[in-house]
């Protein structure tokens, strides 16, 4: 085995970069008064823009460091830059918020930057052990961010649930890791590869193993039946955490399923394709159908999120590279749809009062029509009306499972994807329909008004033209 | 030929022009106004030259525009029209210009929504009659409920929301449908331009899904039995410019759909299942028109007898096969399109003035309750002239554009079957029983109540919207044939298309 070359430390460059820089952060933040807390803002938006150029000044191509563990490819590059994109609009949106409610704090910066840090190395991972390194640095991130309001019992609850049941997922994760090691005597993925094919994928202990695994990843990303935390968790933290929560983890988990099951375990495709139908559709079902009944904002855009996450991995369980392709081009619009839709609920928050019940958005076309449309856009893109991004990002999805002959998954698909509309379309008829309750007033700073529009434009301009994502993305995933 | 990208243009300058319109502001209403209506007289003078140089020799696309929009997917910004989309194309522009004169002072909650919303509406209308990309065709079709939606959510009556909602569920469960067959296509042809789909061999059971696909969506659109029951919710409670526009050109998509997707495509399934087709137009014909009989709103009377008519339409597209069957002709079969295309037009032309009138009795009694009116010519001479000739277009009365579509679906019936043109002809008494009894009951007798007694008769803005629509009502009636030569060669090759097994 060689020794760790200079080589390797310059692959990585983004992620030391980000940890030193974090670190940074953390210790300047000791020494920064409350009334200069701005500087932690600005230090810690330095630091992504920083790590974002790094990432952007890797090499192409793919090239592994420190003995394969970790992978600088495409792939990562593309997920780590729209990861650095979404945290920055995260602390622009949540600026006014957190120093509204006294939470402008710079454990709220450090936390999510390490948090972001975990993505990055999920996004690299060349090895389960790597893999399984992030996971947990991004999953205490998120435990400790959820419980961030310390006064809020609501938030300590949903944080105690979350961190129960993540540490259950988390074990089932390691388990699942442990039997495909013992089976296949490797952590290495790119090693993984070559030693399951499909003989090694009917052995029982490989698919007990994979099962195991499917549970853990499926309960990152909150698909069903391992969703049951989400809508909790995102209803109980700050609106502030519930924007990062859930935006930017997915990237990093599409990476875990992407690495995991299509790198390493790509020989044993038809094993968790079958498995992937079920949770996929599931979740779809039950995300779409509960969403319906909700009356809080948050806890319906949870359940959309375990719907859309049921798309995502409609497009992964294809199995092919346009199907990738599909499952990452849902998974960076989603993202970008569900940063704008939970900022709305920012927008419309101030002192005191959190705009998270669907009520409160009633008659925002009278006031402010121009946020109402905006809020239209995010919402009829999530629901996959043309000609927003989210009707592309369900048709590359759709056309990837029509692809490897799953007609009725498709259909079925498509038919719950209409009792999405109605639950998206009641904001729409909340807002345009109904009389206003009483003064809709927004207070919220003129650059999150901006990046708010931007964000919400942006949806549909992505859906006109979607050619550069669509071209980055086929770079990617060659 | 014109260098000039029109249909472009025409879709792009009234899209353009709403969001100028809703940037104008609630505040400067008059500006709104102004803007939405100079933005709708140029998009139906833009297409004006449409006709004008349009070369009726030929069934290839004409005006085509192409440039690389999805690349990949294969799907192209293409657009391109033939016979069958132009007429609704002009139709559809100039509804939009009526439907903007009709709405001009009546609106009075948020204005410059209102006409952005219904000039976005049209762009997207003309998008949709007018492209040759499959792709591209749904995004313009479904794209086309938002502004709809909030249409009647916004401006309608009392049970708008409802109505609203159950619109847009129900039109969005049959669209996407239709999207699996298309991507399924897609798959198989590697492009989403629909010439190649024409082409496209597929076996009988894949064309018999594909057809079912396109019937869910085109069948809610159109509406047939048993899915028309958005629509006399969605009328009713639409504002009158919402009810023209809905009658006028959102029904005709499923027309048109139809015409350009389930014919030629699945040429094979339609014609195994074309007795499902016509067995359900003519239960629209008979049972619809039956209930349009019961009913007490004006508006929902005219939407129901919209869904009879739809009948015909639907007849005339699916009669074709049994002609060719039983007379080896095909000339029946286009004289069958031809007068489903005819009917599309003329009745875009009746029932939208039939609402403008509902909606000049509304404005001034603000009731659509048959009961509340009665012996309006006495008050309204004019208002009630006009309400009388549309009423017996409306009625298919000889010299109006009702009478030549209904005339020319229930000939080509005859060559199918003695039996589909006699349930068909029904209509003749139907259509003239609801039709007339409405006039006389709101129009005709003694002056009901003091509401009545104080009408005023139309004022100038009505008088020219109706007028117009009079004029254009008799034209067509008098000389179809501007209509029928423009569509002839396109219907003749789209039967060369059904008559040719794919399978």
């Amino acid at each position: 085995m060689n020794p760790t070359s200079a080589i390797d430390f310059a692959l990585a460059r983004p992620e030391i970069f980000l940890l030193g820089a974090t670190c940074v952060v953390l210790l300047a933040d000791l020494w920064i008064s409350d009334r200069n807390r701005q500087l932690t803002y600005f230090l810690a938006m330095a630091t992504l823009f920083l790590t974002a150029l790094l990432v952007t000044g890797a090499p192409d191509g793919r090239h592994l460091a420190f003995h394969g563990m970790f992978v600088s490819d495409g792939i990562a590059k593309l997920l780590k830059l729209v990861a650095c994109g979404t945290v920055a609009a995260v602390f622009l949106y949540s600026r006014d918020y957190l120093i509204q409610r006294g939470l402008f704090r710079g454990e709220y910066f450090v936390l999510v930057l390490f948090a972001t840090f975990g993505i990055f190395i999920m996004a690299s991972a060349g090895s389960l052990l790597t893999m399984y390194l992030g996971i947990e640095l991004l999953a205490l991130s998120q435990y400790s961010l959820v419980a961030f309001d310390r006064d809020s019992p609501v938030a300590a609850e949903a944080a105690m649930k979350y961190f129960v049941l993540g540490a259950i997922a988390s074990g089932l994760l390691l388990y699942g890791i442990s039997i495909i090691y013992g089976v296949t005597g490797t952590f290495d993925l790119a090693e993984l590869a070559t030693r399951v094919d499909a003989a090694a994928a009917s052995k029982v202990g490989l698919l007990f193993g994979l099962a195991f695994l499917l549970a853990g990843i499926s309960f990152k990303f909150g698909a069903v039946p391992f969703h049951m935390w989400v809508p909790d968790v995102y209803h109980g933290a700050p609106t502030s955490v519930t924007l990062f929560l859930g935006a930017a983890p997915k990237l990093a988990y599409f990476a875990l399923a992407i690495r995991v099951l299509a790198e390493g375990l790509g020989g044993a495709v038809g094993a968790w394709q079958e498995m992937l139908v079920v949770v996929a559709v599931l979740s779809i079902a039950v995300g779409n159908i509960v969403a319906v009944a909700q009356t809080n904002l948050k806890r319906m855009l949870a359940y959309s999120t375990i719907s859309n996450v049921g798309f995502i991995l409609l497009g992964i369980l294809a199995g092919t590279p346009f199907g990738y392709r599909a499952a990452l081009f849902y998974t960076i619009t989603y993202v970008i749809m569900a940063l704008g839709s939970f900022a709305m609920i920012v927008l419309l928050s101030r002192k005191g009062f959190e705009a998270d019940r669907i009520e409160d958005f009633r008659g925002l076309a009278q006031d402010h029509p121009w946020f109402a449309w905006m809020m239209l856009f995010l919402m009829v893109s999530t629901a996959g009306v043309p000609p927003f991004v989210g009707f592309f990002a369900k048709l590359y999805v759709i056309q990837a499972v029509l692809d490897v002959g799953l007609t009725w998954v498709a259909i079925v698909a498509v038919l719950l994807s209409v009792v999405g509309a109605f639950y998206y379309l009641r904001i729409v008829k909340v807002m345009f329909f109904d009389p206003p309750a009483d003064e809709v007033s927004v207070t919220a700073g003129g650059s999150l008004k901006l990046l708010l529009s931007l964000n919400a434009l942006t949806v549909l301009a992505l859906g006109v033209f979607n050619t550069a994502l669509v071209n980055a993305i086929a770079r990617a995933i060659p | 030929m014109h260098h000039w990208p029109l249909l472009s243009i025409l879709t792009w300058l009234p899209i353009g022009g709403g969001v100028l319109v809703m940037l104008a502001g609630e505040g400067r209403a008059a500006l709104a106004r102004w803007l939405a209506l100079g933005v709708a007289i140029a998009a139906f003078v833009l297409s004006l030259p449409l006709y004008a140089d349009f070369d009726t020799t030929t069934a290839a696309l004409q005006f085509v525009e192409r440039l690389p929009w999805v690349p990949a997917l294969h799907a192209d910004y293409y657009l391109g029209i033939d016979g069958i989309a132009l007429p609704l194309i002009v139709l559809t522009t100039f509804s939009t210009v009526l439907v903007i004169i009709a709405g001009w002072t009546v609106i009075e909650k948020r204005p410059s929504q209102y006409f952005a919303a219904f000039l976005i509406m049209e762009g997207l209308m003309v998008g949709v009659f007018s492209a040759a990309d499959a792709l591209l065709f749904y995004v313009l079709w479904e794209a086309m409920l938002i502004p709809m939606f909030i249409i009647i959510g916004v401006w309608g009556g009392t049970r708008r929301v409802y109505a609203t909602i159950k619109f847009f569920l129900y039109t969005f469960l049959g669209s996407v449908l239709m999207l699996v067959a298309l991507i399924y296509m897609y798959l198989k042809a590697g492009s989403y331009e629909l010439a190649a789909f024409y082409h496209l061999p597929l076996t009988l059971p894949e064309q018999t899904l594909i057809f079912l696909a396109f019937f869910a969506a085109f069948a809610v659109k159109v509406p047939m039995v048993p899915v028309h029951t958005w629509l006399p919710d969605a009328h009713v409670e639409a504002p009158t410019g919402g009810s023209v526009i809905l009658a006028a050109i959102m029904l005709k998509m499923g027309g048109y759909g139809f015409l350009r997707f389930s014919l030629p495509i699945t040429p094979d399934a339609a014609r195994s299942l074309d007795w499902l087709v016509i067995g359900l137009s003519l239960i629209a014909v008979v049972y619809i028109g039956l209930i349009a009989l019961a009913q007490r709103d004006m508006k929902k009377l005219i939407a129901y007898s919209s869904i009879a008519h739809m009948g015909f339409v639907t007849l005339g597209c699916f009669v074709g096969f049994e002609i060719v069957a039983s007379t080896g002709s095909t000339q029946g079969a286009v004289l069958g399109l031809s007068g489903a295309m005819v009917q599309m037009i003329s009745h875009g032309l009746v029932s939208g003035a039939l609402f403008l009138c509902v909606g000049v009795l509304y404005d001034r009694l603000h009731t659509r309750e048959i009961g509340a009116y009665g012996g309006v010519i006495n008050t309204m001479p004019i208002f009630g002239a006009f309400m009388v000739l549309f009423a017996l277009a409306n009625a298919g009365l000889p010299g109006t554009s009702g009478f030549v579509g209904e005339f020319m679906v229930v000939l080509a019936s005859f060559r199918a079957s003695f039996w589909y043109a006699f349930i068909a002809a029904t209509t003749l008494i139907l259509g003239a029983a609801y039709t007339l009894w409405l006039v006389k009951r709101v129009i005709f007798g003694e002056v009901a109540n003091d509401g009545v007694a104080s009408l005023k008769d139309l004022n100038g803005r009505e008088f020219v919207v109706l007028g117009i629509l009079a004029i254009a009502v008799l034209a067509l009636g008098l000389y179809p044939k501007a209509l029928t030569d423009v569509m002839e060669p396109t219907l003749q090759n789209l039967v060369q298309l059904m008559s040719v097994s794919k399978a």
